[in-house]
């Protein structure tokens, strides 16, 4: 695959503060405002008429004239959910299978991180030269070999053939090895004098400095799991390994396809915990963006 | 210290080889085999076919409309998103101080947003009494079934993929504009360039990178649009959504191994090609 290197993006996106200022005057721009929020509105609705549909009944959401807030709030859609639907079973399986993505990104790629980033071998300009390669291969390339690769191993529909597959991903080496470029080589060659192995300056001084980039692989990589879809729709079969984006779509198609209010509240349980984190975090997830020029 | 940092890069590339670089060549070799799935437990017995898979791929009439409409897409939404990231970017940027975190964090809420979540919300939105026709009726249009149309149905999926991707693009190109170079301004205005001058004469040619950055995995994603006409239309009303990455699953689905793995090789080159021409449309001009 062709190479998409270096990222142009090197700033620090994110900072109000560097921003042009003095010069404009905010109040000749006040239609810039009416179309942004515009745009907000926009951006925003369908969130808003999920969250709000979630408590509604059916007939409620389809009444018209079309209302936004629920007359009667009712908790039912959830109680369905987690009750006669199995949703506490998905999200257990997307909680398990995104920790174990992640810490296992965080390990992984911190470690191959480090040696492309600070020590020097034989082969180093290939095995980079892989990651950047890769970094964009689709899913929809590898999978159908992947699932005969994982029926052949006996791993269909079970933790492992859902979570190895996401152990290393190419971005995440990429991002942890810019990062630690940007770390001075002479606490190294220090810790190296002094008589530390290598493994003992990657554990000791140099994981400890890494921290904002672990944040963003860490978000990054949870996040990706969490809404990761086709590998999961291929490899689990039955029920009790669904993941919740995979229940979500497969109920969402099958017999309660029309169960509007009810679709609406599995869509909330997916994507609220993210929204909460998002907001909560949104620095790091600019951070990344801007670390590595990938969302 | 080549043996210690092989060591360091030894689990990065096992599981490399084993689940990214094998499948990549196994979907290749496996393009041209006749395997299905009654091959499965014994994938290395099967027959060797040639470009029989492929041949038959651009003979299959739904194989092409779902590559003209995978095409179809890419060439609209792309510039889309691009235009309309850009214009928030510089808005962000330039014409306003004042609730920038909050329009920032916005506009890019529904990229963090699982697909399949959002895409559920949008069908019910989209449904004949949905919100959208509901809102347009205030103004006393009638709208259509948007999802069932054989008109409306792709132009409904290519409008939620760009209201979905805006955000990354706006923060990188938010990124690239703190990069362009203050003084280049200031010298125009002293030369007496307007707004509109500057922006074609200094924004835009220092903004390259990000443009051809962004223009390459936008389209790289949308080459592989899937969850959207799997939610939405199943591909329908009469293939008229359905995808080259809808296609490869549901011949994935049939047990059309091979076949399957052949469509997804072409969808793989299509991505490989169009990364080319972008780098040489946008990487032009490198004077």
């Amino acid at each position: 695959m062709t190479a998409i290197a270096p990222t142009p993006v090197e700033t620090t996106a994110g900072s109000d503060e560097i921003a042009p200022a003095g010069r404009r005057r905010t109040g000749s721009r006040w239609w810039l405002h009416v179309v942004l929020t515009l745009g907000l509105i926009a951006m925003l609705t369908p969130f808003a008429w999920m969250i709000l549909g979630s408590f509604k009944t059916d007939a409620e959401i389809r009444r018209h004239p079309t209302e936004f807030l629920p007359r009667e709030p009712t908790l039912d859609n959830f109680t369905t959910l987690f009750g006669r639907l199995d949703f506490t079973t998905f999200f257990i399986n997307s909680i398990v299978v995104a920790v174990f993505v992640t810490v296992g990104n965080i390990v992984f790629c911190s470690m191959v991180g480090y040696a492309l980033a600070k020590l020097q071998f034989r082969g180093k300009k290939l095995l980079f030269a892989l990651v950047l390669g890769t970094l964009m291969v689709p899913g929809v390339v590898t999978f159908v070999p992947l699932f005969v690769l994982t029926a052949n191993l006996g791993l269909v529909n079970s933790y492992p053939g859902l979570i190895l597959p996401f152990l290393i991903t190419p971005l995440g080496v990429f991002l942890m090895r810019q990062f630690m470029l940007g770390l001075p080589d002479e606490l190294i060659e220090a810790a190296r004098i002094d008589g530390a192995s290598e493994w003992r300056i990657f554990l000791r001084v140099i994981m400890p400095l890494c921290g904002p980039a672990i944040a963003t692989l860490t978000i990054l990589t949870f996040l990706a799991s969490w809404n990761n879809f086709l590998w999961p729709l291929v490899v689990a079969t039955t029920e009790d390994m669904y993941t919740l984006p995979v229940a979500l779509a497969l109920y969402s198609v099958g017999q309660n396809a029309a169960r509007y209010g009810l679709m609406m509240a599995g869509a909330v349980v997916v994507v609220v915990p993210v929204l909460i984190v998002f907001v909560v975090l949104q620095r790091h997830f600019v951070q990344g963006i801007a670390l590595t020029g990938i969302k | 210290m080549t043996i210690t940092a092989w060591l360091f890069a030894l689990p990065f590339v096992v599981l490399f080889l084993v689940f990214m670089a094998g499948p990549i060549v196994g979907s290749l070799l496996m393009s041209f085999t006749d395997m299905t799935t009654r091959d499965l437990q014994t994938p290395f017995q099967v027959n060797i076919v040639g470009i029989d898979n492929y041949v038959r791929l651009f003979q299959d009439p739904r194989f092409l409309r779902s590559l003209l409409n995978t095409f179809t897409f890419v060439i609209v939404a792309v510039p889309l998103t691009m235009v309309l990231a850009l214009a928030v970017a510089l808005a962000l940027d330039k014409g306003i101080r004042r609730f920038r975190t909050v329009y920032r964090v916005g506009f890019y809420t529904p990229v963090v947003t699982s697909i399949v979540a959002i895409a559920i919300v949008w069908r019910f939105i989209l449904q004949p009494d949905g919100l959208l026709n509901g809102f347009l009726g205030l103004f006393g249009i009638q709208g259509p079934d948007w999802l069932q149309s054989t008109t409306w149905a792709l132009p409904s999926l290519i409008a939620m993929a760009v209201w979905r991707n805006i955000g990354t693009l706006m923060v990188i190109f938010l990124a690239a504009l703190q990069g362009v170079p203050r003084e280049h301004h200031e010298a125009a205005m002293v030369d007496g360039a307007n707004a509109w001058q500057r922006f074609w004469n200094i924004t835009l040619p220092a903004m390259r990178p990000a443009l051809l950055f962004a223009a390459v995995i936008t389209g790289i994603g949308f080459l592989q649009f899937f969850e959207e006409p799997f939610v939405m239309t199943r591909g329908g009303p009469l293939d008229s959504t359905l995808s080259a990455a809808m296609y490869t699953f549901q011949q994935f689905g049939f047990g059309n191994y091979a076949y399957a793995s052949a469509a997804s090789y072409v969808l793989f080159l299509a991505i490989v090609v169009l990364a080319l021409i972008q780098f040489r449309l946008l990487g032009r001009k490198e004077d």
